[in-house]
């Protein structure tokens, strides 16, 4: 038995709304693979819910007239991964949600828990954040949208109102059309683990997939929330995929931007780090992504058997 | 304050009274005394619990019961023939002896039937990495992924995608 006070499953956006209005005290709840959690480890205790576990509406991933990605809040991490829309617009997203737990978990858990919950080290927050996406939030006063870039406002605190619902997320076509991604975790196991880093790269190559017209950086738990290196995306814009600076010079930059501290989990030196490294994997497997002849890609600046993004979370 | 829900579990259509506040590994334990479902590390990590709604594997322990109201439930006591016989995947798990204590092998037979039920193949790494929300702690996971890979080989080649 949970230590919940009072629960209410909300029939529609507008119900859980009004609900959360009565109540100041009450709580959302979506898959709830944390909010139990916490529950159970007795991190929180005597909680009024508010469920909008099973509110179909929000569950939907669709592309408007426009072409831009609008991915439901309640849409499930395995829902993402699986999604056709996802597959051909924005695989890198489904490939971070992929990484999330387990299986199980995967099944359960929304994307918008992972976002709202306010965690640096949620995997789809830094790769939503390279996609520029937008939050859309319902509250009594209406509908809202906000930039993830100005969502999180501290570890754990995002600008989302007691009473407003976060209804989805949008990625607007110009940010996904033409680019390839890659995300990668590391953490200490490759499954159920919370990333000790999480880097993506996603990049637009020329139409003759030689240079870089366009590059985006994105973080987790590389600062308090996610962040965005804008400063490295710019310095490799333009550049020639054969250009072996294009790895030292996206690196270099990303580490001026970054914030990241000392942990039980990783030192702030091993996670400067890991910024330089899998930054550079990442990029280089978001050009391969996009098509670029693998002979005319600059090879990584190291040698030996350390070449190989699949081995960055084992366990040694 | 008890509320009405209803279920179909393992293909019966089931009115029960519950508490708002339990979890769905609770209800299927101790309501319906479906103790296949083991209670485990009750916090979504070791996938002892394991049962499917709606055709998914889930973590029963972080599950609250109401939410499956109107939905379909599976454990493994749905698997089992008219006649009590035991399921192919139950079987392949005998046979190849993915079994040692024997507590993880019910939440780890669901993941199979979502896995089989997708009726696509899947190589060892992939089967790795699709039974990663389960801990064993007897057999070092070798027997299971052989079990695993017996059963998605089989149905493959009866029905293969």
């Amino acid at each position: 038995m949970f230590d919940i006070k009072s629960f209410y499953e909300a029939t529609s956006v507008a119900d859980a709304i009004r609900a959360l209005k009565a109540d100041e005290d009450a709580e959302l709840i979506s898959g709830g693979t944390d909010v139990l959690i916490r529950l159970r480890e007795g991190k929180k205790a005597d909680l009024s819910l508010v469920s909008i576990h099973n509110i179909a509406e929000l569950k939907k991933i669709e592309k408007d007239a426009c072409g831009n990605i609008i991915i439901g809040a309640g849409a499930s991490f395995s829902d993402i991964t699986n999604n056709e829309i996802i597959k051909e617009g924005a695989n890198v997203l489904g490939e971070a949600a992929d990484t999330v737990g387990g299986p199980q978990i995967r099944n359960v858990g929304t994307i918008g828990g992972n976002i709202c919950n306010g965690a640096t080290s949620a995997d789809t927050a830094s790769t939503l954040l390279s996609f520029d996406a937008a939050v859309v939030l319902e509250g009594p006063e209406g509908v809202r949208e906000v930039a993830v870039r100005e969502f999180y406002c501290g570890p754990g605190k995002t600008v989302r109102r007691h009473d407003e619902v976060c209804t989805s997320f949008k990625i607007k076509n110009e940010e996904w059309e033409g680019f390839e991604g890659h995300y990668i975790k590391y953490g200490k196991r490759n499954a159920m683990e919370i990333a000790t880093l999480g880097c993506v790269v996603r990049v637009k190559l020329s139409a003759d997939k030689k240079y870089i017209e366009d590059a985006r950086l994105a973080f987790g738990v590389a600062g308090p929330t996610p962040l965005r290196c804008l400063k490295a995306e710019a310095a490799v814009k333009g550049m020639s995929v054969s250009d072996a600076d294009i790895y030292e010079k996206l690196a270099t930059t990303a580490l001026t931007e970054v914030n990241p501290r000392s942990s039980w989990r990783a030192s702030k030196e091993f996670r400067l780090q890991l910024i330089s490294e899998l930054s550079k994997r990442a990029l280089r497997e978001a050009i391969l992504k996009s098509g670029a002849d693998e002979d005319k890609v600059a090879p990584l600046p190291y040698k030996g058997e350390e070449n190989d993004t699949e081995s960055a979370g084992e366990v040694r | 304050m008890l509320k009405i829900i209803h279920m179909n579990v393992n293909g019966k259509d089931t009115e029960l009274a519950v508490d708002e506040r339990e979890a769905l590994l609770d209800t299927l334990r101790n309501r319906l005394g479906l103790t296949s479902v083991k209670k485990g590390c009750e916090v979504g990590e070791c996938g002892a619990c394991t049962v499917l709604v709606d055709g998914k594997a889930i973590d029963s322990c972080i599950y609250l019961t109401m939410w499956a109201d109107g939905k379909k439930v599976m454990t493994t006591e749905g698997l089992k023939g008219p006649g009590g016989e035991l399921s192919p995947i139950q079987k392949a798990f005998i046979e190849e002896a993915a079994v040692q204590c024997g507590f993880c092998t019910p939440g780890l037979i669901m993941t199979a039937v979502e896995i089989v039920g997708t009726g696509k193949k899947y190589n060892r790494e992939e089967l790795k990495k699709l039974i990663s929300g389960h801990l064993c702690r007897c057999t070092g996971y070798e027997n299971i992924l052989n079990a695993m890979e017996r059963i998605v080989d089989e149905t493959y080649k009866v029905c293969g995608k």
